[in-house]
């Protein structure tokens, strides 16, 4: 006969706070690193195989690092129709020398591509971490990169 | 001249605090709700205003309230949908970082209509502004008396938390959306049952978009017949319209569903930029069928754009000029639709695939002599075999833009390049 397999039950409501306690072990450890994942198992009374699966399932939760700016270029319809999308990945791309899911070697810049963001009536939009920024023109987002470039370690918020 | 409800108040100043919010007559409707009327006399009066889903499906608001068990001993649910992924919307952005107390108030009128003690504000991740601003509001409802036990004297209790969602479209299909609300990944669940009856953590669960939740204060203090008399015969009250694209003014425009589409167009947004022709307008969000420029005068209403074979989705109008590639459109939100899919089912998982190389080969000047057929064909296969609505909405664009604009593909398959090409 085969032995009970050894089955953690969780509690659903414990369970429920995951993808919060997800966000905050982001925050803290900067990615979802095997030790965060573990973290956060021992918190909810989780197995991180359960934790993973679900923080591997969403695109906001990074399962590698990245960089102090993570720069989001929507590629959504009304931000390509508005020449954004396509042609700043390919200014970003030319300007910090790294490719979508890449990281500048000095670390402080991310690139990702993403999907409508909601705010095509700002587009062409892009995210930097968690700010939204709207009518980006090639020469907005020279700027922006210039400002964000200068900016010190540590210092979030442009 | 149409006076606006839902957006009344996001122009002022500090519009998001309650101080500007009660200055302005807010939260007088969840008074009179939980004062003056029994929970059923509030579902009948929902049911009497015609107000449908503002999610995209645009199911009867009060009939879904009707559904909720009624016994008292069983506790409930009210779970808002505020995960807004649809491409081209950004209406309920608007009301939550704007007008946060008039998404609490409606989320505070229903929950005390279907008996629930307990919602949950289910965000999208990148809302995070308006996740902070909904967390301030709800933190001002508690201190004011609105939220927390015994609201206003009634012997109501209720209690409101956010949980932010964390990047997947398809978590705002609803019980996807209680798959995530549960800390899982965001697969959606069999139905029936439906939510009513067995919603997050089992119980019953009322799901409802945001914005259908805004107009519930305004129905309790005008009335259901005020709200009926704006509207079609099936389609009643006011919507608030996402335009975007190639517009002058992009932006939210809120009107009477009804409204024609080309008024929309041409005087709230402004027309076409740079006096352009009009080549495609998507009426309702990526997921809905495109229509060409002589649809235009069609009324922005469920039932006329369903007979138009396509659908009032979200009401987020995304309008194409004559620079636009056709097929770089198809491809483009094909793309989008083969990324977000869960991957639970194959017909969606693999089709939705499949039906982007495709399109990406026939975009690229790479196409197969059959490849405009094979894409029809995979839509025919996926369109209702799949575990969720998410398959239908895949398809829907694709289809129907090779069905209207197939002289722009041939040409992209016969001669190895775009007619229109802008860049
Ligand atoms: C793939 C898919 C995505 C959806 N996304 C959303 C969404 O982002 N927001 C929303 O309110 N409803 C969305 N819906 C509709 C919900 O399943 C549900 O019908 C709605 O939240 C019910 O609220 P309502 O009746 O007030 O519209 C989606 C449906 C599907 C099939
Ligand atoms: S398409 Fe870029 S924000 Fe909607």
């Amino acid at each position: 006969m085969l032995s009970e397999p050894d089955v953690q039950v969780s509690n659903p409501r414990s369970r429920a706070l995951l993808l919060s306690a997800l966000y905050s072990a982001q925050e803290q450890y900067g990615w979802l690193s095997p030790e965060a994942i573990q973290h956060v198992a021992d918190q909810l009374e989780l197995t991180p195989g359960q934790v993973h699966s679900t923080a591997s399932f969403y695109s906001m939760f990074k399962l590698q690092p990245g960089g102090q700016y993570l720069l989001q270029v929507c590629e959504g319809l009304s931000c390509y129709l508005l020449d954004g999308a396509d042609t700043l990945v390919a200014q970003i791309q030319k300007h910090l020398g790294i490719a979508p899911g890449e990281t500048t070697p000095d670390g402080k810049f991310s690139l990702q591509i993403v999907q409508c963001i909601a705010a095509c009536d700002y587009a062409p939009a892009i995210r930097v971490n968690d700010d939204l920024h709207g009518h980006i023109t090639p020469e907005s987002l020279d700027e922006l990169l210039a400002q964000l470039s200068a900016q010190e370690e540590g210092a979030e918020h442009v | 001249m149409f006076e606006p409800v839902l957006t009344q108040n996001v122009q002022r100043a500090d519009s998001e605090k309650i101080a500007t919010y009660l200055a302005h007559g807010g939260y007088a409707a969840t008074r009179q709700a939980l004062t003056g009327l029994t929970p059923g006399e509030l579902v009948e009066m929902v049911k009497q205003s015609g107000l449908r889903g503002r999610g995209g499906a645009g199911f009867p608001a009060g009939v879904k309230w009707g559904f909720m068990p009624k016994d008292p001993g069983t506790p409930k649910i009210v779970a808002v949908n505020a995960d807004e992924g649809e491409p081209g919307t950004f209406k309920d952005r608007l009301i939550i970082e704007c007008d946060p107390h008039q998404l609490l108030e409606g989320t505070i009128i229903a929950s005390y209509a279907v008996g629930a003690n307990q919602a949950y504000v289910y965000i999208r991740g990148e809302f995070y502004l308006g996740y902070q601003r909904l967390v301030q509001a709800i933190a001002e409802a508690y201190e004011h008396g609105y939220l927390g036990k015994n609201i206003l004297d009634s012997g109501f209790d209720l209690d409101v938390s956010v949980q932010r969602g964390a990047g997947a479209y398809i978590c705002g299909e609803e019980t996807a959306m209680l798959e995530s609300m549960e800390g899982k990944p965001g697969n959606p669940r069999l139905k029936p049952p439906y939510p009513a009856q067995t919603g997050l953590f089992g119980l019953p669960t009322l799901v409802q978009n945001v914005e259908t939740l805004a107009c519930i204060p305004h129905i309790v203090l005008r009335g259901a017949e005020w709200f009926a008399s704006m509207g079609t015969e099936e389609s009643k009250g006011p919507k608030i319209f996402s335009v975007s694209g190639h517009v002058n003014r992009p932006g939210n425009y809120e009107l009477p569903l009804g409204t024609k589409l080309s008024e929309i167009i041409y005087e709230h947004a402004g027309g076409i930029r740079g006096g352009k022709q009009l080549k495609a307008v998507i009426p309702g969000g990526a997921s809905t069928p495109v229509l060409t420029p002589e649809q235009v005068d069609i009324p922005m209403a469920f039932e006329t754009l369903a007979k138009a074979g396509s659908a009032l989705g979200t009401g987020a109008i995304v309008v194409m000029d004559e620079s636009t590639c056709m097929v770089e459109a198809a491809r483009r939100t094909a793309k989008f639709f083969a990324h977000e899919s869960c991957g639970r089912c194959t017909p969606c998982r693999i089709g939705s695939m499949r039906l982007y190389e495709a399109l990406e080969r026939l975009e690229r000047g790479a196409g197969l002599q059959d490849d405009i057929e094979r894409a029809l064909y995979l839509s025919d296969n996926i369109d209702a075999r799949t575990f969720c609505p998410m398959g239908a909405a895949l398809v829907n664009p694709a289809r129907s833009t090779i069905q209207k604009f197939r002289p722009e593909f041939e040409h992209h398959l016969e001669h190895r390049e775009c007619l229109v090409r802008l860049h």
